[in-house]
């Protein structure tokens, strides 16, 4: 059983939603980016997405671009990040680790490289923004085969038939965009969300987990009624962008700072279904 | 790798939106559906003769076309050898090709029912068309230009803001036109019900290279009859600039199956392919993924996209239409660069030998011309799109030429 399916099953036992925070590898440098991940298992995040910084990231709003060029301003590239999985490996043989980000930086390391060497780093599952089913062939299929889980977004315009095609070849979990938009800007209703999540979860006995404008421990523990998981990136991001000094380093509390949002997230998304 | 030749070049894409290795609909899940409505949409308005009519009505009412095929003699004087001809597209209204393909899919826009249209813009042309044509269906049009655009096309944006478009700077990443075409992106996948994206070029994802090319053909069409008419045959080479490549795609594509026309693309070279500074894809980029299509992209080692740069905004941009990937790799087509300093030469002797003021782009293809035609006999016949006139452009000449106005 993968560490993803693993967490999951742990988490239903318990009546809980899972927590899933997102970080930029490299962000705001290698050393803080480390540091930073090492502390979220403690604050209780469930399954940690590590971003791959790309230049042009078509679907994410202002925090994440800035993140992303913070990760590439301070060196970060594709064979880095990766060692960001090793090395968090070392002390983390549970958490689920899923990288997330764009096809160009995997397409140019080559794709069974890539595969092969997030294999050896720990990474459990890939989430490509820019490869819809249509293109399953280029990543989807290898990454399956490699053992890797491939999880794909469904959007409120994925409609009942193109559902079951997003979900043919998806496995993991199933991440809810909950806003049409990019990440961070437009909050989700949280009524239109339950009805998208039974939707989906009608069609599937993946988990379904819920992302893209959820800010507050408030919010996230509404959907935390419903959905498998919650999904909290963008406000993450922002308190690292506001614990950096004029050059950009990592000022002294940036991972306190971090993991408390982190746990107030996680206790939140965690009690959600006590009441 | 061996590429086999296929029984035509004009039969692509497939189903997929590919050609060979290259296009493909890489787009976030929000924007699939939406792409799909698309190429259904178009695939039935290519079938329906109200919808070409209607726009073979606006192309010659309202933009001027056909645009004349137009011997310049003087400058086949001055370079003593090929038999040049302009093909004046400088002369639509709005004084670029672009308006071609904005005609094509805003009519589209309306059959579809999308009531407000978004356009990327780099030198300010293609945003000029849109504006336009919004303005002339009464249409909502919103302009995602890079803000270092902004600064140096300054002519542009005040027309589009005449027209009444609503102009939005882009500071997101370096502020140019891949900037300004993610921003369009991240608007389009944050209105989807009522926003027609309307891209400038023959990229993006399936099936808007395909679509582009088909409005922007009707430059290769027209030159086709028009030389038989002036020469009794076909033009020996025809050459065009390329950024994205919407206006060599419109000019090539009708002549792919005519094996001894040659096709000549020229990229902006800026300061040179081998420096940093230049916007050369095809010469100096390697394929990769970007804005929903495979395509030869600059780019660094590590798949990060690196700014292109060139003196002519238009050309500015670090990707390329995915045709004239595989038509490259195919070996159809040839694609040359040259730099920014042989297009301010090529761009004055325009001027002074023709009293045409070519727009910084075209300018480009007129001085890979002024280096074949030299050598080429007398009876050679060579067609160079003019695709824009340079109007726009003087600011940016004067300022290289060091002349204040």
């Amino acid at each position: 059983m993968s560490r993803i399916q693993q967490r999951f099953e742990k988490l239903k036992d318990e009546n809980r939603a899972a927590f899933v925070s997102f970080v930029m590898g490299g962000d705001p440098n290698p050393t803080a980016s480390l540091k930073l991940l090492k502390s979220l298992p403690a604050a209780g995040v469930d399954v940690i997405e590590i971003g791959m910084p790309f230049t042009d990231p078509m679907a994410d709003g202002p925090s994440i671009q800035v993140a992303g060029q913070r990760a590439l301003a301070s060196g970060q590239t594709m064979a880095k990040t990766l060692k960001l999985v090793t090395d968090f490996r070392k002390d983390d043989a549970e958490t689920p680790v899923v990288l997330m980000g764009y096809y160009n930086p995997i397409f140019s390391y080559g794709v069974d490289a890539f595969l092969k060497a997030a294999n050896d780093a720990g990474v459990d599952g890939l989430i490509v923004v820019d490869l819809p089913p249509e293109e399953d062939a280029e990543l989807c299929i290898p990454a399956r085969e490699a053992g890797l889980d491939f999880i794909r977004l469904a959007t409120p315009t994925t409609d009942e038939k193109r559902l079951e095609k997003v979900l043919t070849n998806t496995s993991g979990f199933v991440y809810y965009v909950s806003v049409n938009g990019i990440t961070g800007v437009k909050s989700a209703d949280a009524d239109a969300v339950d009805s998208a999540v039974a939707r989906i979860k009608a069609k599937t006995d993946l988990p379904v987990v819920v992302g893209f404008g959820v800010k507050t421990p408030e919010q996230a523990a509404e959907i935390a009624k419903q959905a498998d998981g919650v999904v909290v990136g963008s406000a993450i991001v922002d308190i690292i962008a506001g614990k950096l000094d004029k050059k950009g380093g990592a000022k002294v509390g940036l991972v306190k700072n971090v993991s408390t949002f982190a746990k107030s997230l996680a206790d939140a998304v965690h009690t959600a279904r006590d009441a | 790798m061996t590429v086999q030749e296929p029984n035509s070049f004009r039969l692509g894409p497939d189903e997929e939106g590919r050609f060979g290795q290259f296009g493909g609909r890489f787009v976030a899940e929000t924007l699939m559906p939406l792409i799909l409505d698309l190429e259904k949409a178009y695939e039935d308005a290519k079938r329906d003769k109200s919808f070409q009519r209607e726009m073979e009505n606006l192309w010659r009412y309202y933009v001027g076309r056909p645009s004349p095929l137009y011997f310049a003699s003087r400058l086949t004087e001055k370079l003593g050898g090929a038999k040049i001809y302009l093909k004046r597209d400088e002369l639509n209204h709005t004084g670029a090709h672009k308006i071609n393909n904005v005609l094509g899919q805003i009519l589209l826009a309306r059959r579809m029912g999308k009531t407000r249209i978004i356009a990327e813009t780099g030198a300010g042309q293609h945003g000029v068309a849109t504006a336009t044509v919004c303005a002339k269906f009464g249409l909502k049009c919103v302009v995602f230009m890079g803000e270092t655009d902004v600064e140096r096309q300054k002519p542009n944006v005040f027309r589009m803001k005449l027209l009444g478009a609503e102009i939005i700077p882009v500071t997101s990443g370096r502020g140019t036109l891949k900037d300004a075409m993610n921003e369009a992106l991240r608007d389009w996948v944050t209105n989807v019900e009522d926003t027609f994206y309307c891209i400038g070029t023959v990229a993006g994802p399936h099936p808007y290279p395909a679509m582009v090319r088909d409005f922007q053909s009707i430059i290769g069409w027209e030159t086709k009859s028009q030389m038989k008419h002036a020469e009794g045959r076909l033009p020996d080479t025809i050459c065009a600039c390329i950024g994205g490549g919407s206006n060599a795609m419109g000019l090539f594509h009708p002549f792919l199956d005519d094996a001894d026309v040659k096709i000549i693309g020229v990229e902006a070279g800026g300061k040179g392919v081998d420096t940093k500074e230049h916007a050369a894809s095809l010469t100096g980029g390697r394929p990769g993924v970007l804005h929903g299509n495979r395509t030869y992209l600059l780019q660094d080692d590590d798949g990060q996209i690196i700014d292109a740069h060139s003196i002519s905004a238009g050309l500015d941009y670090p990707g390329i239409g995915p045709e004239h990937s595989w038509l490259k790799d195919a070996g159809r087509a040839e694609y040359v660069s040259v730099t920014d300093t042989e297009a301010l030469e090529a761009f004055q002797l325009c001027c002074e030998m023709e009293g045409i003021i070519p727009a910084l782009e075209p300018a480009h293809a007129l001085a890979h011309v002024m280096k074949i035609a030299p050598d080429l006999p007398n009876d050679h016949l060579l067609v160079l799109n003019m695709c824009g006139r340079g109007d726009k452009d003087i600011f940016t000449v004067a300022e290289a030429l060091g002349t204040e106005i």
